[in-house]
């Protein structure tokens, strides 16, 4: 497993795919620590975890489609000091089960890691029942839990190292599909809890991003260089806790901050740096870039992408609108 | 096993039950509580191995109070077995109390989940019971559910991985007393042989009589050698003990007064 990151290695990982890079990260995190347990609710062909099944038959527990129960039952054996990381898609992880959430990870602050493969949009043609679009809204609004999202697949490996470290109730959440964009070609330094400075290019805007979203505003970044906007952008892969230091230095630095996120615009990114903007009064810009409250019509990944305004083009024509007005 | 022991300390948990309930000054759930005496004595005096004074022992048998809202019988009996004192106890449902309606994850004072919250403490149960089969521990993991609570379709998750698992560490108390919030439970969602149901997930199922100490006793020791979980039903009266809230449902969470207590000449165990 590569942790540390270059072109050539950030290329293979976004070729693979966040879900095959989950797959691959778990395989390393499994063989290397025969007492870390990996759950599936009957996803694990889906989440990338096929091989782990046949690899390691003591680590690995097919729950059956019961995502309630497989988050309760991995809070009972982190009790007991298991290492555990729980997967499925999305919203049977977050919304299904979130009660169940609520009171192992949440109440009685068991430190399960749960991983929602597919989250965002990318289930593509699997359509709204599959999609990820409010998990954070609703994992946020949970006491304790850490919220994570990664920006690539490239990122993936090093979010499980750490959350694993981290010994506290997780939820992150994978987004993007092969071949999204990269955001990160250089090797970084991860650490939950902190933004990190992706994109140095200027004080005219911040762009403060998760997940796909960051990459995405790269690209955005370069269409608003040609139109003389310099444009910093900042990856907020913890979007619980929030790095209120990092925030404060951006909101005293930046007049107009963007945020950018594959999430509805009600209760995530966008959510929490307003609600952290209203506490510290602040008076800036500030825009918020996401699913709007509606069901998104299915299609590709990048036809969603596209059609919700998270490509890196439209980010930039609505950024330079903003400023307009 | 002292049966002789165990049946007093029903009486005195029963006891312990209508103070508590009585002096916190508030509706409290009295009858889920009553019914639960004899099962929780069994336990905590007879078939548990458990340490009051070495309360986070990891050689210890665990206890999940599944349906939460038998807290009043639950905290009796770890008063009566020593985790809890006298003046612990007495904070019950006042404010900022460590115990409440509901019990709240206490390693100290032996309750190892927070619950409340129906069809839980079930499935963190059994992941309990699995962790402790993978530390090859010999030590038992015992969860009461009531009957209404199987309502909950993740009980059956559990009880479905439970025998997947093969957990034979794992035995599972019904509390079935026939009731639930709004009524009885076969008016509810109809006359369920819960028994026959946990048999056909793949569990040794029992049933007994849930008033005898005995019974609940000699089902529990039964060593078998199959590699399943173990289902006991018992038999339970809502309100046991107490002519008035026997069967009753409006006591399943009511205010029990002065004036109840002198008219019906009960005795509350007043310390």
């Amino acid at each position: 497993m590569y942790y540390d990151l270059n072109p050539k290695i950030s290329k293979m990982y976004a070729r693979m795919g966040p879900r095959a890079t989950y797959g691959s990260s778990m395989y390393t995190a499994l063989k290397e620590n025969e007492d870390f347990l990996l759950l599936s609710a009957d996803l694990g062909k889906a989440c990338g975890l096929d091989r782990l099944k046949a690899e390691f038959p003591n680590q690995f527990i097919n729950c059956g489609i019961a995502e309630q129960n497989m988050v309760a039952f991995a809070s009972g054996l982190a009790r007991e000091g298991e290492t555990v990381f729980a997967s499925s898609f999305a919203p049977f992880l977050s919304m299904r089960a979130s009660e169940h959430v609520r009171m192992n990870l949440g109440y009685m602050n068991e430190p399960v890691v749960l991983v929602a493969a597919g989250s965002g949009l990318s289930l593509g043609f699997l359509g709204n029942s599959h999609f990820g679009l409010e998990d954070v809204s609703v994992m946020r609004a949970i006491p304790g839990m850490t919220v994570i999202c990664p920006a690539d697949a490239g990122s993936i490996p090093k979010f499980i190292k750490a959350a694993a470290e981290l010994k506290k109730p997780v939820y992150m959440r994978l987004v993007g599909v092969p071949g999204s964009p990269i955001a990160y070609e250089e090797d970084y330094n991860l650490e939950i809890g902190k933004i990190n400075k992706v994109l140095s290019k200027g004080n005219d805007v911040a762009i403060i991003a998760s997940g796909s979203s960051v990459a995405q505003s790269i690209i955005a970044s370069r269409e608003l260089e040609k139109a003389s906007i310099s444009v910093s952008v900042f990856d907020c892969h913890t979007i619980k806790p929030l790095d209120k230091n990092r925030l404060q230095k951006i909101f005293n630095t930046f007049r107009i901050l963007i945020t950018v996120e594959e999430h509805t615009l009600i209760g995530g990114l966008y959510s929490a740096i307003s609600e952290y903007k209203n506490y510290e009064n602040f008076t800036n810009k500030l825009v918020g870039i996401g699913i709007k409250d509606t069901w998104v019509k299915t299609g590709s990944y990048d036809f969603m992408i596209k059609d919700c305004g998270l490509d890196g083009d439209s980010i930039a024509k609505r950024i330079q609108a903003e400023i307009k007005n | 096993m002292n049966l002789d022991l165990i049946i007093k300390k029903s009486k005195a948990i029963e006891k312990t039950i209508l103070r508590v309930g009585f002096e916190c000054g508030q509706s409290a759930h009295f009858g889920g509580a009553l019914s639960l005496t004899h099962i929780l004595s069994s336990l905590f005096f007879g078939l548990m191995k458990h340490d009051p004074l070495n309360p986070r022992d990891p050689h210890r048998d665990r206890f999940i109070l599944s349906k939460g809202h038998g807290v009043l019988a639950y905290i009796a009996t770890l008063y009566e077995s020593g985790y809890i004192s006298a003046a612990e106890l007495a904070t019950f449902q006042k404010d900022d109390s460590k115990f409440i309606a509901h019990p709240v994850k206490n390693l100290d004072a032996g309750i190892e989940t927070s619950s409340g919250s129906l069809g839980q403490g079930i499935c963190f149960a059994i992941g309990v019971a699995e962790a402790l089969k993978r530390k090859k521990s010999n030590n038992r993991v015992y969860v009461i559910c009531g009957d209404g609570e199987c309502n909950e379709g993740s009980v059956w998750e559990a009880a479905m991985l439970a025998n997947k698992r093969k957990l034979d560490n794992f035995t599972l108390f019904i509390d079935k007393n026939n009731f639930q919030n709004d009524g009885h439970c076969a008016d509810v969602l109809g006359d369920l042989d819960l028994k026959k149901m946990f048999e056909s997930f793949g569990f040794n199922a029992h049933s007994v009589n849930g008033h005898n100490v005995k019974e609940i006793c000699n089902v529990a020791s039964l060593k078998q050698n199959n590699k399943k979980p173990t289902v006991i039903v018992c038999n339970t009266i809502k309100g046991y003990g107490v002519s008035f809230m026997e069967n009753q449902n409006d006591w399943h969470h009511n205010r029990l007064t002065k004036k109840l207590i002198e008219n019906e000449g009960l005795d509350i165990n007043v310390l």
